[in-house]
């Protein structure tokens, strides 16, 4: 069986390398900070450390008064799972555009992910090498799975 | 060749190509005869799975789920169903879990039957190996028939279980063809397996490392036949695969015929889980209690099988209300073709063609 690392002892494990990352830990998730979200994520791929060299998939939720990035992760040599959070939203307009850092440089597979989750939710990745609409086409206007969106 | 003056050109490969299979869009640059560049361009099925099924209550989502892969309807199915399970927390009764592996692993050859004939198809081996595959697949599709009146879009299980039992002459149907199923892989396997002009055309051809396979979260066949033992089935077991036996086959180098072959072997395995399913399964019942509309208490779930294509996830968060608050695919094809990029360069069109085949991509999936 796969087994799932619980949201305190990956919270503890990061803290111990880069203080100050995680917001807010409970037994299930962790969330970390959009600014060490990238620092996060390479102490996560670390070969010698937790060792996280698969990201099963990146989903995005939107819960009106922010955004919330899920990455799931996974090692394979070792055989467990993880879940790691990040809460983002744009400063000032609380439904702009929020940008947080891409983990394409990390993970390879975060490429199309991240610019479905751009095209669909209005998340922007900065760093990103092509960050352009996937699933809709180059002008449509606004982001579909928002709440807000008005079809 | 000195003193020509020679320019890149890009060629639009679809959205309307036969070889696509479905309506894909693949802009490629070639220098010469060689691909420099090549950009994926899709969502011309897209119909907004994800947004849909938020206005839907957690039944009316599993026809939805047929609709994304279409040819594996009943994987899509299963995925499902469990992430749902898990997230209402519903105890599914034992005999349900075996109709559903059985469906799965019939799913499963009838999915990579199909990926093989095309894949020949492409390789210009113009429907005679296609016809081959499509008589076997016939045979399963007339078994889901029996199950559930539909063929392609099955909407067979429910939360808790399956809709109905299976009848009673779908067992003998069944037997009679997981007796002969070996058997019409040994013929295809005759016909395609040791073929001279297969394995030019394949061996060494679209090369995928396994470190490239996993840094671009590849998953199912395709990561399998880089040599990476990966399946869910086995490092993860969900329903009642730990009570059954069977190997994972893996690739040697990552290149087209591998993707071919692992395809192959997956079959013959399906059909022996198929076996110690049908001597463990025991009568009693295929559905749990569930309501009509079920709220699963608020919170989120992420659950995952090991589909035809790969990984077939969904990520899941309910407010408690008779709807998901959001329903997340992870989409197995979508995310398989992060690497076609980096596969495709240096290779040659006809190249191009079979690359992209033996990726098996399903564009309901990709666009959902």
């Amino acid at each position: 069986m796969t087994k799932i690392i619980s949201g305190s002892d990956l919270a503890s494990s990061l803290e111990e390398k880069l203080p100050g990352c995680i917001t807010e830990s409970n037994e299930v998730d962790v969330w970390v900070s959009p600014e060490s979200l990238l620092p996060v994520c390479e102490i996560l791929k670390d070969p010698d450390g937790l060792d996280f060299s698969y990201l099963t998939s990146i989903s995005a939720v939107d819960y009106i008064d922010s955004f919330e990035l899920v990455y799931h992760i996974l090692s394979m040599r070792n055989n467990y799972s993880g879940v790691i959070k990040c809460r983002c939203s744009s400063k000032g307009n609380i439904r702009g555009e929020p940008t947080v850092a891409s983990v394409t440089g990390i993970w390879k597979g975060a490429d199309l992910q991240e610019r479905e989750i751009w095209d669909l939710m209005g998340i922007k990745f900065d760093g990103h090498p092509n960050l352009k609409r996937i699933l809709l086409w180059e002008g449509f206007d606004g982001h579909p799975l928002r709440k807000d969106y008005l079809g | 060749m000195t003193g020509i003056r020679t320019e890149p050109i890009t060629i639009n490969l679809g959205p309307q190509h036969p070889s696509t299979h479905g309506v894909f869009r693949l802009r490629v640059t070639f220098d010469g005869e060689e691909i420099i560049d090549a950009e994926p361009v899709f969502g011309y099925l897209h119909r907004g799975t994800e947004k849909l099924a938020e206005t839907r209550n957690y039944v009316q989502i599993v026809t939805l789920t047929d609709r994304m892969d279409y040819l594996a309807s009943m994987s899509n199915n299963l995925a499902y169903v469990r992430t749902v399970e898990k997230l209402a927390d519903i105890e599914v009764p034992e005999r349900a879990q075996y109709i559903r592996v059985i469906s799965a692993e019939l799913q499963r050859i009838a999915s990579h039957l199909m990926a093989t004939g095309f894949l020949l198809n492409d390789l210009g081996a113009l429907a005679t190996p296609l016809v081959y595959c499509f008589r076997e697949r016939e045979r399963i599709l007339d078994l889901f028939e029996m199950l559930c009146g539909a063929r392609i879009t099955l909407s067979y299980m429910r939360p808790g279980g399956v809709f109905q039992d299976a009848p009673e002459d779908f067992w003998p149907s069944l037997d009679s063809l997981i007796g002969d199923l070996p058997h019409y892989f040994d013929e295809l396997e005759s016909l395609i397996t040791s073929n001279e002009i297969v394995l030019a055309r394949t061996k060494n051809v679209g090369l995928l490392t396994d470190e490239q396979a996993i840094d671009n979260s590849m998953s199912g066949p395709n990561l399998r036949a880089s040599g990476v033992k990966w399946d869910l089935r086995k490092a993860d077991p969900y329903e009642i695969y730990d009570r059954v036996k069977f190997e994972v086959p893996i690739g040697a180098i990552g290149d087209t015929f591998d993707r071919y072959l692992v395809r192959i072997l997956e079959m013959r395995e399906s059909v022996k889980i198929i076996e110690q399913c049908l001597e463990q399964i025991e009568s009693g019942p295929i559905r749990a209690n569930t309501p009509f509309f079920i709220r699963p208490p608020a919170g989120e779930a992420y659950a995952a099988v090991e589909g035809p294509k790969g990984e077939l996830g969904f990520y899941m968060v309910s407010d408690g209300g008779v709807a998901p608050y959001r329903c997340k695919v992870r989409a197995p094809s979508f995310i398989n073709l992060t690497p076609l990029r980096d596969m495709l360069k240096g290779w040659k069109m006809g190249d191009l063609i079979i690359i992209f085949g033996s990726i098996d991509i399903v564009l309901g999936e990709v666009d959902r």
